[in-house]
C-alpha cells in the first residue's frame, strides 16, 4: 500500500459531470461520468481493458477531437472553466494539460531540442533560459544524469525508460498543471517502471497527475485516489486505501482481487 | 522416374537463392554496361573537343563543331524551376490527403494517382495545344507587363508562348502527382501516438506538419523530391513539344532553348560520324547528372541525419 498517500483535504482540480462520450457512429463509450479530482493528487484510474478509462482521459485535454465524429458531452470543469465550451482556447488547453502515451513518443530530434521544442513553442525565451530550463525540465524529470553528456543526440537513441521520462519532461516544460498518463510504463521493462514510478510520485509536489493504469499494484503503490471504471461507468471512486482494502462495490472488489479483467 | 523430376526442397531453395542473386546482380551489371555503352560511343568526341565540349556553345552541324553548354544549362534551368513550382504544392496538397474526409480524401488520392501515370506525350501535347498559346497570349504578357516583371534580369519581355518557363511549368505539372504520392505515402507512415504527442503540446496543425510529421519522413520526403527531380532531369518528350528546340544559351525565361534529353530525341534518326560521339555524349552527361543527384541524395541524408536526431 502506498505509504506515502495523501488524501487530506486539497481542492478540487478538475471537476467531471455528466460526461458522456460517442465514437463515430454514435457508439457510446462514457455513461454519465461524474469525478472530482484533486489538485496535487494522484488519482488512478483502473478497470478492464475496453472500459473508457483511456476514453475518458482523452477528453480532458480534447485531444479526442482529432477524430472526426468524436464527441463529449457533459461538463468537465478545469479550475471551474467548463473546457468543452466551444470559446475555450484548445492550445492553451493542451499546454496547460499534458499528456503520457502508452509508448514512449520522442520527437524526431535530439534530446535537448525535444525538451525546448514546447518551450519555443510557447514562451519567448532567450537561449540561456531556455538552456537552463531544459536542464531544470530533464531534472525535474531525473534524467539529467543520466542524459547531460548526451543532449546533441537523438532522443530515439535512449533506452525505452529513458525515452518514456524525456516525454515527461517534455511535457513538464510547457509548465502544465495537470499530467495525464495514458499507461505509461506499459512499454517499458520493471526497473524503468518503478523509475517512472518514483518519479510520478515527485511530480505529485507540482502537477495534479491523473493516470490510467492495468497495473493494480501500481495503482495502489503511487495513487492517492481511485476510479474503478466498467464498462464506460464510473463504478466506485475513493480513497486508494479504501478502494484496495475495503472497496463498498463488489464489482471492484471482484476486479481488484483479480476475479474478472 | 517420377522421383528424379521432382527438386527436393533444399534444392528448390538453393536454385532460389542463385536466382535471386542473379537478379540482383543484373542492377549493377546494366549500369556498368550503360556506362561503358556511353563511355566507348562517346571517345571519338572527347578526342575532338575534349573537355571544352561540357562549356563549348557551339552546335554547327556543318562545320562539325558542337558543345554541350546549351542542353546542360537547358536541362538544369527547366529541372530547377520544375521543383521550385512542383514542391510547394505537392507537400501541401500531401498533407491535406492525410488528414482529409475519408469520402474526398480516398477520391483524390486515387486522381493523384491516376495523374502519375498519365504518358509524358499527352502532356507534351497538351502543353503544345493549350499551354503555349495561353502562355503566349495571357501569362507571359501578364508577368511582363501587368506585373512589370519584364524589367527583371532575365526575365525577358518578348515570349511567343514557347521556352524555358512553358518547358518547366509543364515538367512540374507532370512531377508533382508523382511527388505528391511519395510524399503522402511517407505522412501515412508518421505513428498516430506521435502526432497525438505534437497536438498534445499544444502543436497547432502547421506546427505538426512542418514539426514532426515533416521530420519524421524526412527520408522520404526528400526521396520523392529526388524521385521528381530525376524524372524532370530525364523527361524527353513533355519537353521536347514547347522548349523551341534551339541549341543555344537561353538568355530569358522566355527563351526558346533545349535540354539534353531533347536534343537527343531530335537528332539521334540522321546522326552518324561525329555527331553520333556527341549524342552519345551528352547521354553520357545526362547519366552522371542523374548519378550524382542520387549520390549526393543519399551522402546528404546520411550528413544530416544526426541533425535531425537519427544518431
Amino acid at each position: 500500500m502506498n505509504a506515502e498517500a495523501k488524501t487530506g483535504d486539497a481542492p478540487v482540480k478538475i471537476s467531471v459531470r455528466n460526461l458522456n462520450f460517442f465514437y463515430t457512429g454514435g457508439h457510446q463509450a462514457l455513461f454519465d461520468n461524474c469525478l472530482d479530482i484533486r489538485a496535487n493528487r494522484i488519482t488512478a484510474v483502473i478497470g478492464p481493458s475496453g472500459c473508457g478509462k483511456s476514453t475518458h482521459l482523452r477528453v480532458y485535454n480534447r485531444i479526442y477531437e482529432l477524430y472526426r465524429g468524436q464527441r463529449a458531452e457533459g461538463e468537465v470543469l478545469i479550475d471551474g472553466r467548463n473546457i468543452l465550451s466551444p470559446d475555450v482556447d484548445v492550445l492553451e488547453l493542451r499546454r496547460k494539460v499534458g499528456m503520457i502515451f502508452q509508448k514512449p513518443t520522442p520527437f524526431p530530434m535530439s534530446v535537448f531540442d525535444n525538451i525546448a521544442y514546447p518551450m519555443r513553442l510557447h514562451f519567448k525565451l532567450s537561449r540561456s533560459e531556455i538552456a537552463d530550463r531544459v536542464e531544470n525540465a530533464l531534472r525535474g524529470a531525473s534524467l539529467w544524469d543520466e542524459v547531460k553528456d548526451k543532449l546533441k543526440k537523438s532522443g530515439l537513441a535512449l533506452s525505452g525508460g529513458q525515452q518514456q521520462r524525456l516525454c515527461i519532461a517534455r511535457a513538464i516544460a510547457a509548465e502544465p498543471e495537470i499530467l495525464l498518463m495514458d499507461e505509461p510504463t506499459s512499454a517499458v521493462d520493471p526497473v524503468a517502471t518503478l523509475k517512472i514510478e518514483d518519479l510520478v510520485l515527485e511530480l505529485r509536489e507540482k502537477f495534479t497527475v491523473v493516470i490510467v493504469t492495468h497495473n493494480m499494484q501500481q495503482a495502489s503503490r503511487i495513487s492517492d485516489y481511485t476510479a474503478f471504471f466498467y464498462k464506460g461507468e464510473i463504478i466506485e471512486y475513493d480513497t486508494t486505501d479504501r478502494i484496495f482494502t475495503n472497496p463498498s462495490h463488489k464489482k471492484t472488489e471482484e476486479y481488484i482481487t483479480g476475479r474478472f479483467g | 522416374m517420377l522421383q528424379r523430376l521432382t527438386l527436393s526442397p533444399a534444392r528448390t531453395d538453393r536454385l532460389f537463392r542463385y536466382l535471386a542473386i542473379g537478379s540482383a546482380l543484373l542492377i549493377p551489371a546494366v549500369l556498368a554496361a550503360f556506362l561503358i555503352q556511353l563511355g566507348w560511343g562517346s571517345a571519338p568526341a572527347w578526342r575532338e573537343f575534349g573537355t571544352g565540349f561540357i562549356i563549348g556553345t557551339d552546335w554547327d552541324p556543318v562545320s562539325n563543331h558542337y558543345g554541350a553548354l546549351p542542353a546542360i544549362v537547358g536541362t538544369l534551368l527547366t529541372t530547377a524551376l520544375a521543383l521550385l513550382l512542383a514542391i510547394p504544392p505537392a507537400f501541401v496538397t500531401a498533407l491535406y490527403l492525410v488528414d482529409a474526409p475519408a469520402g474526398i480524401g480516398e477520391v483524390l488520392s486515387q486522381a493523384l494517382d491516376l495523374l502519375a501515370a498519365i504518358p509524358s506525350v499527352i502532356y507534351g501535347m497538351w502543353g503544345l495545344f493549350v499551354l503555349v498559346p495561353l502562355m503566349q497570349d495571357h501569362v507571359q504578357p501578364f508577368l511582363s507587363e501587368t506585373l512589370g516583371l519584364g524589367q527583371v534580369v532575365f526575365f525577358g519581355t518578348d515570349g511567343n508562348g514557347f521556352g524555358m518557363l512553358t518547358s518547366s511549368l509543364i515538367l512540374a505539372l507532370m512531377i508533382l502527382p508523382y511527388m505528391s504520392a511519395v510524399m503522402r505515402n511517407v505522412f501515412k507512415m508518421t505513428p498516430g501516438m506521435l502526432r497525438e504527442s505534437a497536438y498534445g503540446i499544444g502543436c497547432t496543425r502547421w506546427e505538426t506538419a512542418r514539426d514532426i510529421v515533416m521530420r519524421y519522413g524526412i527520408r522520404g520526403l526528400l526521396g520523392g523530391i529526388f524521385i521528381g527531380l530525376g524524372r524532370a532531369l530525364g523527361e524527353t518528350m513533355a519537353v521536347l513539344f514547347v522548349i523551341g528546340n534551339v541549341v543555344e544559351l537561353p538568355g530569358s525565361l522566355y527563351a526558346s532553348g533545349t535540354t539534353i534529353a531533347a536534343t537527343l530525341a531530335n537528332n539521334f534518326a540522321e546522326a552518324d560520324g561525329i555527331m553520333r560521339a556527341v549524342l552519345f555524349a551528352l547521354g553520357l552527361l545526362l547519366l552522371l547528372m542523374s548519378l550524382g543527384v542520387q549520390i549526393f541524395a543519399q551522402y546528404y541524408l546520411k550528413m544530416s541525419g544526426a541533425g535531425r536526431g537519427e544518431k
